[in-house]
Order: C-alpha cells, then structure tokens, then sequence
C-alpha cells in the first residue's frame, strides 16, 4: 500500500496537467480569452496547498504552445463580455399540452456552461466541518492541524478515479485519505480506519430526492362527466317457509276483496235482473269516491257558474231590444250547449224536461239509421252544470223515446229500438233499467217510437203506453216488481172500420210512430202512423178506431194535443209538412210547408197558438198563430253542419227556452227573443186577462176564420203550396 | 291411509293454488315489471329442473331487452343483499317454492 501512495501522486500530477482542473499550464489552453492576471488568480483560488506542491514540479509544457516574449507576455488585450450569448436561438415555441398549443418560450437561457467543478471545500466552523475534522484528528495523529487547513478532497478525488480508474471502490476511498497525506510528504503509518469508509458525507449541493413524483391526473371536462346512476340496497331470505306465508297472507287477501264483490254482486241481482260485472267493478270504485261527490257536485257547479255567467246572465235577464223594432219577427239566442263525449256518435232521439225540476232534462241517445244501430244512452243534464251530465244510463239497444212522470219525477219510461221498454229510477244509483220488457213479457217487435205515462189504474199501479212500427199499442203496468203488459190495440187492417175504398189501403198493418194522450177524455188517443194516417181511438176498443185522418203522404213524426184548447191538435211528417188539426173535423184546419222534412213539432205551454218545429235542413221554425198565421215568426238555423240534422225540440214548462236534439249528440238551448212570447196586450185600459181561457177564446177565434165552410177554410189556411 | 291420501290431496291443492307468480316487491315501471315477470314464468317453466339454465335465460333476455349487466338468482332458498340500480329490482316469488331475484347493477 506504501509504495503505491507515491505512484499514485504522479498519477495525479499527470492528470492534473492534461485535465481541465489542473495547474497553470493548462488553464490558457482552456480559457484561451481570459489573461494571466486572471490565470493568477484561479491558481490561488484554488488553494495555497496545492500551489505548493505543484511549484516543486517541473512543469510540463504542451508541444505545441507558443513561444511568447516577455513584452509579449505583459501585453494586454481588452475583450468585452457581453451577458448575451450569441449563439442562443431567440424563437424557441414548445408544445403546451395545457393549452393545446405551440407557445414561444420567452426566456432563452444564455448560458454557455464550458466547465463545472463541484465544490470540495467546507467551512471550518460548519458542522460538517468540525465532524470532519475530528473524523480527521482521529484517524492521523501526526498532522491533525494541516489536514484541517488542507480541505480533504475525498469526493473529488473519487470522482476524478472513477473514470480513469478501474479499481475497486473501497481501495479508492483508501487513497483519497492518504492522498492529502502524501501531499505533506508525510507518511502515514496506518491506513484509515474502517470508520471512514462507512461514513459518506452527505453532499449538499448535489443532492437529489429519491422519491419520484406522482402522475398529474388529466384535466378534464366536465361535459364529460356523468351522473352515477342511482342505486339502492336491497336485502331479503328467500326459503320454504317465507315463500309459504306469502302465497298463503295473497290468497288470503285475494278470498276478502272477493267476499267483499259477492254480497254487492247478490244485492244487485235482486234489484235487476241483468247486470255485467264491469258495472259491479265500477260501482266499487265509485265507492271511494261517495263521501266527497257532494262537495265536489258543488264545486263543480260554483265553478261551472263562474265559467258561463254571461250565458246565465242572458237566461235570465238578456232580452232581445232589437225585437221592437224588427215588427213580428223573432230569434232564438243560443245559451248553453250540451254534449257528452260518450253520445257524440249518437242522435238525440227524444228529450223532455223534468216536471218538478225546471232545470233538469232527459236525453235519450240512439240512431235513426237502420244500418248503424249501436248502443243507447239516457243522459240528464241540468242547466246549472253545461259540461257534464247529472246522470248517465247506458244500455244495449238504441233508446228511442222516453217519458217522465209527472207526479214522481223520478221514474222515466224508456223505449228502446229492440223493441223492449224499460223504467229507470234515478234514486236508485244503478246503471241499470229497474223493470225492463223482455222477450217472454210481450216486448214490441219493432222500435218503440213513443211511450208515455198514464195516471194510476184503480188498483194505484203505476202504468204507462208504448207505441211501436209492429202495429200493437200496448199498456204497461207496473205489479210489485213485473211489467205486465196488456195490447191496447193493434192497428191491423181487419180491425179498421174505414169507409169506402180506402179500407183496402189499411190491410196492411198500420206502424204507429207516435201518439197522445186526450188531456181531458181520458180514453181519447191520437196514433200516428208511417203510412200518414192519424187515428182517432179510444182505449176501451181495441178492435176499432174512432177515426182515421188521411193526415199525410210520409210517416207522421209527431202527433201532439194543443194544451188549452182541447180540440185541436197538430201533427207534423216527413212529407214537409206540419199541420193543424180540430179532432171533429176530417180536414187540417192550417197546414204549414216547412221546405224540408219535419222532425218534430211541439206546442208552447205558454200560449195556445205558439208552437214550434224542426226540420232535418237544421232549421228551427216558431209560429204564433195570433200574430201571423201564414208564416214562421221565426225561421233560424240552428245546427251549422251540413251532415247534421236536427231531430227533437222541446219548450221549457216555465223558463221561455226550448232544448233543441240533433243527430250529433248534441243538444243546443236556446232562449226564446221576446216578440216570440207576446201575450195579447193590444187593448188599452182592459186588464188582461190571463189563463186558459183566454188562451182558448184566442185560439177559436182563429179557428173561426176557418173553420166554416170547410172548403173555404182549407183554401185560406192553406197559404203553403202542397 | 285415509290421512296420507288427504295429505297428498291437500298438497294438490296447495301446489294448485300456489302457482301463481307474486311480486314480493319491485320497484319496476309497471310495463317492465309486467315483461319481466312474465319472462320470469316463461323461463321457470322452461327449465323446471333446472334452476340455472332458466336464470341465464332469464338473463340473456333481460340484458337484450333492457340492456346490459342484469343479474338473476334462483332457487328455493338463500339470502341477498345487493345493491341495484333504482328501478331495476324484481324480487317475486313463482310456483310456490321459487324465489327469483332480478336486478340490475353495472
């Protein structure tokens, strides 16, 4: 170990002077630029140690270097340095992944590193300093003084080995330390203790954190982001048992709600004969909601009040000024309309008001085409409630006509097209007819075209008429819970008594489209029927008829007794034509040409000579006989449509409305203009007088004019070409 | 003897009665709720012995129809806790001794 130490110095002499760290002779080759004077002072900077030692050695000259004189030598040459380095490119752009873009990078680094030295030297008074120096004091103790002022070059020295050296780390290090010894040309006795090796001190300008940084996470949008979808916990045993008590507690469950349909089901079956199971189903849904149909049947009509106040506002108070001047004409203004979206493919097919409540009335929905027969509705509406129906009935068979009674308004007699009648009672809250005809019961063969209550029978049964296209006026009663029915008459030919030849025409069997009832002679009945004979019968012979008019060409519609004067009746057909009856006589007292086929015809309750009649045109015709006998004081178009036809009308018992069915649903009021409901107040100072006589004198005073000689009144009356 | 034949009877009777699917609970729109309970029966009478191949069907088709990640347990006895995705639960019960547990969770 001994005799390498000073090999390995001149190894070092030798390095230093080819190496860039080395003695003077090397530095102007290096530092071409810098002068001597500077060359000086690197040389001290280094360390006077090293000076030292270095000056003893002959120095070794580069075979090339120039051979300079002294005044040479001394002469100086200026040289500006400039911080900015020339060769610094001045548009560097760099890739920001940031910003997605190429951005210039504004500071160049003018810097031009030729050479770096790590430092070697430590303060005296630093920690590492003193730990060194005491590491070193330990170790040698010839020279514990020199080696502190000599800063130990153990880092550099290894560094510089490291290339050139191949030799192993720990012989390297033994050098370092006896190295700074040989430099003092004192020998060291002993190697270094093994401490040393051990102990590496820290560098602290070169030191580097070991542990490595964590990846940045990517920015992101947040547009990209989605919501987590929601989740829940769910948790349950599924075993035998479990799964036994279940289907056990829903057959369970399934035995109560059907213990609960039965004894409604049984209840219902006593009432009605007939009853599907979806109406059952929609009773017990219509359970629940019982308790609040009162406050909501009042909410309803408060709100339905405040949506149509002008038109109630124009029921009651809205009269028409421009009736004065207009001179014997009239006009119907449109109120209320009602429809149902149910019936919207339904014709009105008979309406009628209730006798005790002024408001309410009866619709009944079929269809007057044979091909498109449907089902068949009853509707109530009232005036208070526009938009929807008080009640509704639904049935098979298209309804055709109905009846109210007049002293319990709430039973109504319905005649339906398969023949069969029914009664419906309103108290009952069932859907269903509470006596229905059936086929075993003598149900009519053909539509039932009118029916019509009668007053009790003598045993107080309640009893009613129907008239139907097979022929056959049949009596209604109603025994404890049965419609028993009983043939009035039958319009066949062999019962006729007619005169003459025409008795021939009624071999076949009359069909009876309508009829009524005498309002005093209790027995006396008017038949209308499709062939346009009007028959004249009495209910105690059923085999013969009183009378017969040759009334029309086409099926009358509509026959109706005047509510005054009881021996006038009026009766309208399809033939266009309305006319004006005294039951005596044989010929119409006026006949009225309406342009269009008639579909009913009604007198007012108000006035004996006030009537009015719809056409299948959509037209409503008033007529008040006082004031113009040979036209309409009215002639208004009701229902715009063309496809649309207007089948019944009716007058209000004591408002001046009348309620107007057609062919679509829908039924239309409308309010009667003032000069179509002017009473007699012609003669100044009398008192005017009111009731049923008046109204009668009134009517027979026309009737005067035309009644005598019968040829004569006919060609007066009869103002409409026939 | 009398006794077993009644015993047997009344088994009968209540495998009769107790086919009947029943929803033991679901949070399913009314209109999936129907298919897949429906799916469900389908596939248990299928595969009536084995549970396993009408689980996977019963999978396979609820993947397919309401899309994927559609889990299925079947069988006479166990017990879960799974976290599902809101309104894709099925728990019902089939032929009176099934229980199928369907859910969706990805």
């Amino acid at each position: 170990m001994r005799k390498a130490v000073p090999a390995k110095a001149g190894d070092k002499q030798r390095q230093n002077q080819n190496g860039p760290p080395g003695g003077k002779a090397g530095q102007p080759r290096l530092y071409g630029a810098l002068t001597k004077k500077r060359d000086e002072d690197t040389s001290t900077e280094v360390g006077e140690g090293v000076d030292e030692w270095s000056t003893s050695k002959t120095v070794v000259k580069p075979p090339d270097q120039l051979e300079l004189t002294e005044a040479e030598l001394k002469e100086e040459f200026t040289r500006v340095l400039t911080a900015n380095n020339p060769h610094a490119p001045r548009n560097i752009v760099r890739y920001s992944f940031k910003e997605r873009a190429y951005k210039p990078i504004s500071y160049v680094d003018q810097i031009a590193i030729h050479f770096s030295l790590n430092g070697n030297m430590i303060l005296r008074d630093s920690d590492e300093g003193r730990r060194q120096s005491l590491r070193l004091s330990n170790a040698s103790e010839k020279a514990p003084s020199e080696s502190s002022a000599v800063v130990s070059e153990e880092a550099e020295i290894k560094d510089e080995k490291g290339t050139e050296d191949t030799q192993a780390a720990e012989e390297e290090e033994a050098e370092g330390a006896e190295a700074a010894e040989a430099a003092e040309a004192a020998e060291a006795e002993e190697p270094p203790p093994p401490k040393v090796k051990e102990k590496k001190l820290a560098n602290q300008f070169n030191f580097i954190e070991r542990s490595s940084r964590t990846l940045d996470n990517p920015l992101r949008e947040r547009a990209s982001q989605s919501e987590p979808t929601p989740c829940k916990n769910f948790s349950a045993n599924a075993n035998q048992w479990e799964i036994y008590d279940a289907y056990v507690e829903e057959l369970q469950k399934m035995e109560k709600s059907k213990e609960k349909e039965k004894p409604k089901a049984q209840i219902g079956k006593k009432e009605e004969k007939k009853r599907g199971k979806k109406l059952t189903s929609l009773e017990l849904q219509s359970d629940d909601i019982t308790k609040i149909s009162n406050a909501a049947k009042i909410m309803e009509r408060m709100v339905n009040q405040n949506i149509f106040d002008d038109i109630a506002q124009d029921f009651k108070y809205f009269e028409d000024a421009s009736d004065e001047y207009r001179d014997h004409r009239g006009t119907l203004l449109p109120l209320w309309k009602f429809q149902y979206d149910k019936t919207k493919r339904l014709a009105v097919t008979a309406i009628s008001w209730n006798p005790k409540y002024k408001d309410l009335f009866a619709v009944g929905y079929g269809s007057y085409d044979f091909m498109k027969q449907s089902q068949g509705m009853l509707v109530l509406y009232t005036m208070k409630n526009p938009t929807f129906p008080e009640y509704v009935f639904s049935s098979e068979s298209g309804i055709m006509c109905l009846d109210i009674h007049n002293d319990h308004p709430h039973l109504m007699a319905v005649g339906f097209y398969d023949g069969n009648v029914a009664i419906y009672n309103f108290k009952k809250a069932t859907s269903q007819p509470s006596y229905k005809s059936s086929a075993k019961s003598g149900k009519h063969t053909d539509p039932v075209w009118q029916v019509k209550w009668q007053k009790d029978d003598m045993d107080n049964n309640l009893n009613f008429f129907s008239v139907s296209s097979d022929g056959r006026i049949v009596s209604w009663t109603l025994v404890k819970n049965e419609l028993v029915h009983t043939d009035v008459i039958k319009l066949s030919a062999e019962g006729t008594t007619m005169q003459g030849p025409e008795g021939l025409q009624l071999q076949t069997v009359g069909c009876g489209t309508s009829f009524d009832f005498h309002k005093k002679i209790d027995y006396l009945f008017l038949v209308g029927t499709e062939e346009g004979k009007i028959y004249k019968c009495s209910k105690c012979y059923s085999s013969q008829f009183l009378d017969v008019f040759e009334a029309h060409h086409m099926a009358v519609d509509s026959v109706s007794w005047n509510p005054y004067h009881l021996k006038i009746f009026i009766s309208c057909s399809s033939d266009w034509t309305v006319k004006i009856w005294d039951h005596t006589i044989k010929t119409p007292m006026f006949i009225y040409d309406l342009n269009a086929a008639v579909g009913d015809v009604a007198w007012s309750p108000y006035s004996s000579t006030v009537f009015a009649a719809v056409t299948t045109d959509g037209k409503a015709h008033v007529f008040d006989l006082n004031i113009n006998k040979y036209e309409a004081l009215c002639t208004q178009v009701v229902v715009a449509k063309k496809k649309n036809k207007i089948t019944h009308i009716q007058f209000n018992p004591v408002y001046p409305v009348v309620i107007i069915g057609d062919e679509r649903g829908q039924v239309t009021c409308l309010k009667l203009s003032p000069n179509l409901r002017k009473m007699p107040k012609e003669k100044k100072g009398q008192e005017v007088k009111k009731g049923p006589e008046v109204e009668i004198a009134k009517l027979d005073k026309l009737l005067i004019l035309v009644r005598e000689p019968d040829g004569r009144a006919q060609g007066q009356a009869d103002k409409a070409p026939l | 003897m009398a006794d077993t034949g009644e015993g047997k009877k009344e088994e009968a009777d209540y495998k009769r009665l107790h086919s009947f699917p029943l929803i033991r609970h679901t949070d399913m729109p009314e209109e999936m709720r129907v298919e897949a309970m429906e799916l469900c029966v389908t596939a248990c009478e299928k595969y009536a012995t084995n549970n396993e191949s009408a689980a996977k069907m019963i999978k396979e088709m609820m993947d397919k129809k309401f899309g994927s990640s559609w889990h299925v347990v079947i069988g006479e006895g166990f017990g879960f806790e799974i976290t599902h995705e809101v309104k894709n639960l099925l728990y019902m019960f089939f032929g009176g001794s099934l229980a199928v547990c369907v859910w969706k969770c990805s």
